[in-house]
């Protein structure tokens, strides 16, 4: 007893180098804990976010009538041309657990086949359990042609007029 | 002593290595243990060795796992015979594990000296639920692509760390061939291994705590522990035979009905309706009713917690060994059940019929979450006091009924989402 741990509050060589020991320990821990997390962090998209073909061109505007909604696969998303004339590009993952919602031409919406909830044309919610409107894609159109870039999500909670994309008059 | 004689001897000495060399008489009646806890091991043999076998065939790459399964399915030896043994024993192990939770509890064999055996069952079960959620992924099928999308979107309406932990566990943004092979790996490696080395501790636990609780009516002496008899062979011929039996059950189930096999995964086209796989429909009806904060992660976390500190209650009496406590026990459990059922399938039929209002609009923090989820504990507390104060329970009989009311609610959860939930998820009433 008082050979292992000496007078009290003193520390004596035994007890400094367990400490050192443990102290070690825990390093070593710490270490093996950092690595295994950078080990598992995911893997960066093949498609860099950035490059070209992440901007998908949809084709020319008169190619789309209004109050149609177009799917594309490559892209992952949905084309909708309003009645008024605008474009909205939009995921085709539900909001609220992100099943694949198809367009129901017959009933003029999205429907969820998942949980049931409903989108409008414009991907407003019209029946829950999604908590948001579907989610953005940027649309741009340069000499009536539309392109869709599909690097970046945007959120929206609901619909509104300035989401829409309109084709410039000239 | 002939050489036949000689090899027998040496093969009981080995046996003894796993078994006590005599047992009490009592142990071995089979209305204590319903051989729950042998059969969960021969399964889990069972999974070991059929799974062994598929990791022959099996590829787990997005592009080449359907097609693996069908080549199994129809170009190999028995192979669907195998992946039938696999997918039977695998959904038998979480019935089987479930019932033997139950059993342990009912009969007292959670408290010292078995607190710790306790927590790592509790650990055990975990890994058996969760090695069936990751194998579930890998035919790379509809329901398992849809399956895994779902659940790990869950994550995304924890704040703050939900999203981080949903690319960790998917290995990107979405389900993609980085799943796959996180899965596999957790599937094939992880999860087996940990099985590997807690099972032997659990086993172990038991001998420190010289076996299984004695069977005992309620008014005899707690210490009583009757008759020993030899292990070999009153219960290793017990337990050989029990696990034949079992085998021959899964073998025949396997040659009858095919394991599940739907289209190959479609990431464009989400089946209708889109269910859980049956273990996780108490959690999808929660999901159905509760803000996801509250389904999947608050209520579980609170069952766990709850099934983690039993032991450590202090309780009024030693009931070891006595099926539901005692008489009154017995009679609490009861009406806790049904107590349960009537409340949860009400409470479920309310919300879909009478509070549509709720369901306009966003789920709500309070609305559907923190208010319900009062209630239910206030409802839980008000019957555990109605249980000791108006019903003269002790804390024994009182936890083992609210114990009861919690779990039936579950288990009655998961019936619903089985039987009565079908296109859209809407309740229906055809099965």
């Amino acid at each position: 007893m008082n050979e292992k741990h000496g007078q009290k509050g003193s520390i004596t060589r035994r007890s400094f180098l367990n400490r050192l020991w443990a102290f070690l320990g825990i390093i070593t821990v710490a270490e093996v804990a950092v690595l295994a997390t950078r080990f598992f962090k995911p893997r960066k998209p093949v498609v860099d976010a950035t490059a070209a073909d992440a901007v998908i061109t949809a084709g020319p505007v008169d190619n789309f009538e209004p109050g149609t909604v177009s799917a594309f696969v490559r892209g992952k998303f949905y084309l909708a041309r309003l009645e008024d004339g605008g474009f909205l590009a939009m995921s085709r993952s539900c909001t609220h657990l992100s099943c694949t919602v198809p367009w129901v031409a017959k009933e003029n919406r999205f429907i969820c086949p998942c949980h049931s909830s409903e989108f409008a044309i414009t991907g407003e919610v019209i029946n829950p359990p999604a908590p948001r409107a579907l989610d953005l894609y940027k649309v741009t159109i340069e000499n009536d042609v539309l392109k869709v870039d599909t690097s970046q999500l945007e959120r929206r909670s609901s619909f509104e007029a300035s989401q829409v994309v309109y084709v410039k008059d000239a | 002593m002939s050489k036949h004689l000689h090899q027998r001897t040496h093969f009981r000495s080995f046996l003894l290595h796993f078994r006590p060399r005599a047992v009490p008489e009592r142990t071995l009646r089979f209305t204590l243990t319903w051989g729950l806890g042998g059969m969960a091991m021969v399964l889990v043999l069972l999974l070991i060795a059929t799974g062994l076998m598929l990791k022959f065939v099996y590829e787990p790459f997005p592009d080449r796992a359907y097609d693996s399964i069908l080549y199994l399915n129809s170009q190999v030896p028995f192979g669907q015979l195998l992946r039938n043994i696999h997918w039977w024993s695998a959904n038998a192990l979480i019935l089987v594990a479930f019932l033997h939770l139950l059993r342990v509890f009912y009969t007292g064999a959670f408290v010292a000296p078995r607190q710790l055996n306790w927590v790592i069952g509790l650990l055990l079960m975990a890994a058996v639920v969760l090695s069936n959620y990751t194998g579930y992924l890998l035919p790379w099928d509809q329901v398992a692509f849809w399956a895994i999308t779902i659940s790990t979107s869950m994550l995304d309406y924890l704040p703050g760390v939900g999203e981080g932990i949903k690319q960790w566990i998917l290995g990107g943004a979405e389900a993609g061939p980085q799943t796959l092979v996180n899965f596999y790996a957790i599937h094939t490696a992880i999860l087996p291994t940990l099985l590997l080395f807690a099972l032997p501790f659990h086993f172990w636990r038991v001998r420190k705590a010289q076996g299984l609780v004695i069977p005992k009516t309620t008014n005899e002496d707690p210490q009583t522990k009757g008759e020993m008899v030899d292990s070999m062979p009153h219960l290793i011929m017990r337990e050989v035979s029990m696990a034949l039996l079992l085998c021959a059950i899964i073998l025949l189930l396997a040659m009858f009905f095919n394991a599940p096999l739907t289209d190959q995964a479609n990431p464009g086209l989400s089946p209708n309706p889109t269910k859980a796989p049956w273990y996780f429909m108490g959690i999808q009806e929660l999901l159905m009713h509760f803000h996801p904060v509250f389904a999947i992660l608050l209520i579980p976390l609170a069952l766990l917690l709850g099934l983690l500190a039993l032991p450590l209650i202090r309780y009024d009496a030693v009931t070891s060994g006595v099926w539901f406590a005692s008489a009154r026990g017995r009679r609490l459990v009861l009406v806790a059940m049904v107590l349960a059922m009537i409340f949860s399938i009400g409470g479920v039929l309310l919300d879909e019929y009478v509070l549509p209002a709720q369901m306009v609009g966003p789920p709500g923090f309070i609305s559907t979450g923190l208010l319900p989820f009062g209630l239910i504990l206030a409802l839980a507390a008000g019957f555990y006091l109605l249980a000791r104060k108006v019903l003269g329970a002790n804390i024994n009989e009182a936890v083992q009924a609210l114990f009861t009311l919690l779990i039936t609610a579950f288990v009655t959860l998961t019936l619903i989402g089985v039987w009565f939930r079908g296109t859209g998820m809407q309740l229906m009433w055809t099965g």
